[in-house]
């Protein structure tokens, strides 16, 4: 399937939605991409069963804060730069490169990766969403290692990283992600195709895509666009979606810790919904409670919502004054296994509640 | 008492205020120079009204000058866009994503040099003065009186722009700059193309200030004079000369205020139909539904706080063309008393429809005799057809609303709109821009490094929205009118002790009298 620059726009918009409140405004990714098809290049994704089984895959990706992305934009070299310097180390050409995380700027990156090089991108990813830290992937929890692992930033530096384990990777090239400005470019968790069928959330882009165009066409036709959605995520992995709550930003907390954006929204409701929600946030959103209830909780989805055009609107872009709509969505089953939530599950973040399902928690 | 003032492309209206009430109201055409048609409104609303120019205690201008220049391409300045920050942002060089047209205008002098700063204050690249050097040897060669310099990270490290611009001054000593750390926050894309389209705008905000001044002057009016910027409040004269940029969409907020107090309909789609452009926007409880995304104006990404509003091409200036089917962009602006066909000129405009389907009597009716009902027909149900699509994309569900008809262009619409639930023209709507300017707000703001070290983050926030009341207080406001706007807060990693860029922006109704 080659892309077009529709398909981009929607594109942007599914991967903010599934970015839950992280992975940076896809904004900039998408014009890079669309610089590749204006210069005649050709995106072109392949389904993970289409992928030989030996094949190598070498998944692309820009690690930091979105905070930082968003005003030092990239030379757009540094991750075609990090997946020639990890073939070479690997010493073998990748059959195609692939998403480590859909929510977000990081399911462009590799369209811009795999147009430059020539390479098809495979449809799917090994997050589901945006998580903060690069442990937090099926591939890993399903027995992948991370590294070897190629950092890079704009200016020629490279850093080959060989850990022990995908937490030290993880560690590790955040250090060298600060020292190059916040933000740097990676090629890690190079694998087989049986490994991509084994360990990768299949379908993301299309589903991101989906998404997208669902929000448009509601819009256009004038349907209510979160009923829209709400009846689409049914007949994906994403099989429960449901509206927690609604209301005005009334607080925006933020900070930029270890490279990460630290924060926590404050909204007060509006309507039916009563009461105060607060949304904790590192990159993405975390915990949702309402009067300390909780309402929703990581790794499913939290996603914030202009209220008056469903718009996703990123935790950068969060202002005080905004009327909003927060939306829960299930994540798909390969998810939420204990070995999945022992890698991304609410104890991961420091949150002592435990994981409990969206469509099981009381409303 | 107050005047609002209204400069559209077309027409410029004037309202004279005592509190809430109208007193005396006018329209009359913009003119080349801006300030005989200041004149003129002026001289009609105080002879109307009887009152003394010594009995003015404050004017309000609203202006779509700036916004227009751009919307149309013209009166623009070339523009050397230096972008500092090489060899990060190479992969999308300045005006990426641009409108050709409007780019081709501004020359496309895009420079991109090595500088910039990271987020912890470290420089991505020391300034490449040389090249800087070299940029202004071909700005003098080329003939560019205007930049525009956007260095990475310059809203919390503004050096390098500052020494970029020092070094160009020198070089050619009346040159415009536009620095983009007074112009814009974090979010290089948007503050970059903000200060392209502020660099753009240099000679015309003189200009335009100039005849401003000049006409109070001529009309012996001493009262201080201000002008409205995108959200809703009051900018000095002296501000608006340097930051043209922030005028943009303050001809929205204005008219939809003034259609809200007018139509006393606090949730209602507003089409503001002026001489060039429609815009359509949605009132929720008497104030515009902002934006919660970027703005594009003119096609250009922004990332302004601003009303949500959605420019058509349709003005009461608009050339009509292929019998009626195809109506603007472009339109005849102020020289309509020139140029329409009611007024003795060779070009088919919307006004000239309306007058030869007998629905208005402007000019000289005898001059549109001979166009074909067919063309009548086909350019009504154009506009009729412009005007329903706009209101139906803004609208945010399939419910009808009431419509509320303002502005000057406002003749245009004479039937039904499917969109909407009623269609409201109230008493006064084609001043409604000028009311709405003369009952805009004053803000207060706070913009300042605050240390959290030793106190909490709540108490320092506390602190600085009662500093910000106080000064909105101070500029004028009344007490009890006071609300916090806006709260922006910029956490300084590569300063000690928890330093954070707080602004907070307070606002609140002026006190008269």
């Amino acid at each position: 399937m080659k892309l077009d620059t529709n398909d981009l726009k929607d594109l942007a918009v599914g991967a903010a939605f599934l970015g839950t409140g992280g992975g940076g405004d896809p904004y900039v990714g998408r014009l890079m991409v669309q610089q590749c098809l204006d210069e005649g290049l050709e995106v072109e994704l392949i389904d993970p069963s289409e992928v030989p089984d030996e094949a190598l895959v070498i998944p692309t990706a820009m690690m930091g804060a979105p905070t930082v992305l968003v005003e030092k934009l990239p030379s757009g070299d540094e991750a075609v730069a990090s997946l020639k310097r990890l073939e070479s180390h690997l010493g073998q050409r990748a059959f195609a490169t692939m998403p480590i995380e859909i929510g977000g700027i990081n399911s462009t990156i590799p369209l811009v990766v795999g147009a430059r090089l020539g390479l098809p991108i495979v449809d799917a990813d090994g997050m589901g969403r945006a998580f903060p830290e690069l442990q937090m992937e099926t591939f890993g929890v399903y027995g992948v290692p991370g590294s070897p692992m190629v950092v890079s930033d704009e200016d020629g530096d490279q850093a080959l990283i060989l850990a022990k384990d995908n937490k030290d990777m993880e560690w590790l090239s955040r250090g060298v992600a600060i020292r190059m400005g916040g933000c740097a470019y990676i090629a890690e968790y190079s694998m087989t195709g049986a490994d991509v069928k084994r360990t990768a959330i299949p379908n993301t882009l299309t589903l991101a895509m989906r998404i997208g165009r669902t929000l448009r066409e509601a819009k256009k036709r004038h349907l209510n666009p979160f009923e829209a959605l709400l009846e689409l995520l049914p007949q994906t992995l994403y099989h429960h979606g449901r509206i927690i709550f609604s209301g005005k930003i009334a607080d925006m907390q933020r900070e930029t810790r270890n490279g990460f954006s630290m924060g926590r929204a404050r909204i007060d409701g509006l309507g039916e919904h009563a009461g105060v929600m607060e949304i904790e946030i590192q990159n993405e959103n975390l915990i949702a409670r309402v009067d300390g209830v909780v309402k929703a909780i990581v790794p499913d989805l939290i996603c914030v919502m202009d209220s008056e055009t469903a718009e996703p609107i990123t935790t950068e872009n969060l202002r005080y004054g905004q009327r909003v709509t927060v939306m829960a969505v299930a994540v798909p089953e390969i998810m939420r296994t204990p070995e999945a939530l022992a890698i991304f599950g609410p104890s991961c973040f420091g949150l002592d509640h435990p994981f409990t399902p969206i469509e099981t928690m009381p409303r | 008492m107050r005047i609002g003032i209204d400069v559209g492309g077309t027409n410029t209206d004037a309202a004279l205020m005592d509190g809430m009430r109208v007193v005396a109201s006018c329209k009359s055409p913009t003119t080349g120079d801006v300030s005989s048609g200041i004149v003129a409104a002026l001289k009609k609303v105080l002879g109307d009204s009887q009152v003394e120019p010594a009995q003015i205690e404050a004017v309000m201008i609203g202006t779509t000058h700036f916004t227009n220049a751009v919307v149309e391409r013209r009166r623009l300045l070339e523009v050397a866009a230096v972008r500092l920050g090489l060899p990060a942002t190479r992969a999308l060089p300045p005006m990426t994503d641009w409108p050709d047209d409007l780019a081709d205008t501004l020359g496309r002098h895009r420079y991109m040099v090595r500088g910039g700063h990271e987020f912890d204050g470290r420089e991505i690249s020391p300034l490449d003065e040389a090249e800087i050097l070299r940029i202004a040897g071909e700005m003098k060669a080329k003939g560019l009186k205007s930049a525009a310099i956007t260095s990475v990270f310059s809203p919390v490290m503004p050096g390098m722009e500052e020494r970029a611009a020092e070094i160009l001054r020198n070089e050619i000593p009346d040159i415009a700059l536009s620095l983009s750390h007074e112009i814009g926050r974090v979010g290089f894309l948007e503050r970059e193309n903000a200060s392209i389209m502020n660099a753009c705008l240099a000679e015309l905000s003189k200009r335009v200030i100039a005849s401003f001044r000049q006409a109070l002057r001529d009309m012996n009016i001493t009262a201080p004079f201000y002008i409205s910027q995108n959200d809703g409040t009051l900018m000095t004269p002296d501000h608006v000369e340097r930051y043209p940029v922030l005028t943009f969409a303050s001809g929205p907020t204005n008219s939809m205020r003034g259609a809200a107090l007018l139509a006393g309909e606090p949730d209602a789609m507003v089409v503001d139909i002026g001489g060039t452009t429609s815009d359509v926007g949605m009132l929720m409880q008497g104030f515009p539904r902002e934006s919660a995304v970027a703005v594009d104006i003119g096609g250009v990404r922004t990332n302004f706080r601003m009303p949500d509003v959605l420019a058509t091409g349709l003005g009461g200036g608009s050339l009509v063309r292929d019998d009626g089917a195809r109506i603007g962009p472009d339109s005849v602006g102020y020289e309509i008393t020139e140029k329409a066909l009611v007024f003795g000129g060779d070009t088919l405009t919307t006004t000239d429809i309306v007058v030869a389907a007998g629905l208005e009597d402007i000019g000289d009716r005898s001059r549109v005799a001979r166009i074909p009902a067919a063309t009548i027909e086909t350019a009504l149900t154009t506009m009729h057809r412009m005007i329903d699509e706009a209101v139906d994309r803004m609208k945010t569900s399939a419910e009808p609303l009431p419509v509320i008809l303002v502005g000057g262009g406002s003749i245009l619409i004479s039937r039904d709109l499917p969109s909407a639930s009623k269609v409201i023209r109230p008493e006064n709507a084609a001043v409604a821009n000028a009311i709405g300017a003369a009952i805009a707000q004053v803000g207060g703001e706070v913009d300042r490094i605050f240390s959290l070290e030793g106190t909490s983050r709540e108490v320092v926030l506390e602190g600085a929205k009662r500093e910000a009341s106080a000064n909105a207080v101070a500029a004028g406001a009344a007490e009890g009118t006071v609300n916090i706007m806006d709260i922006e807060e910029v956490p300084l990693a590569y300063l000690p002790g928890s330093a954070t860029r707080i602004r907070v922006k307070a606002v609140g109704d002026l006190v008269i009298g």
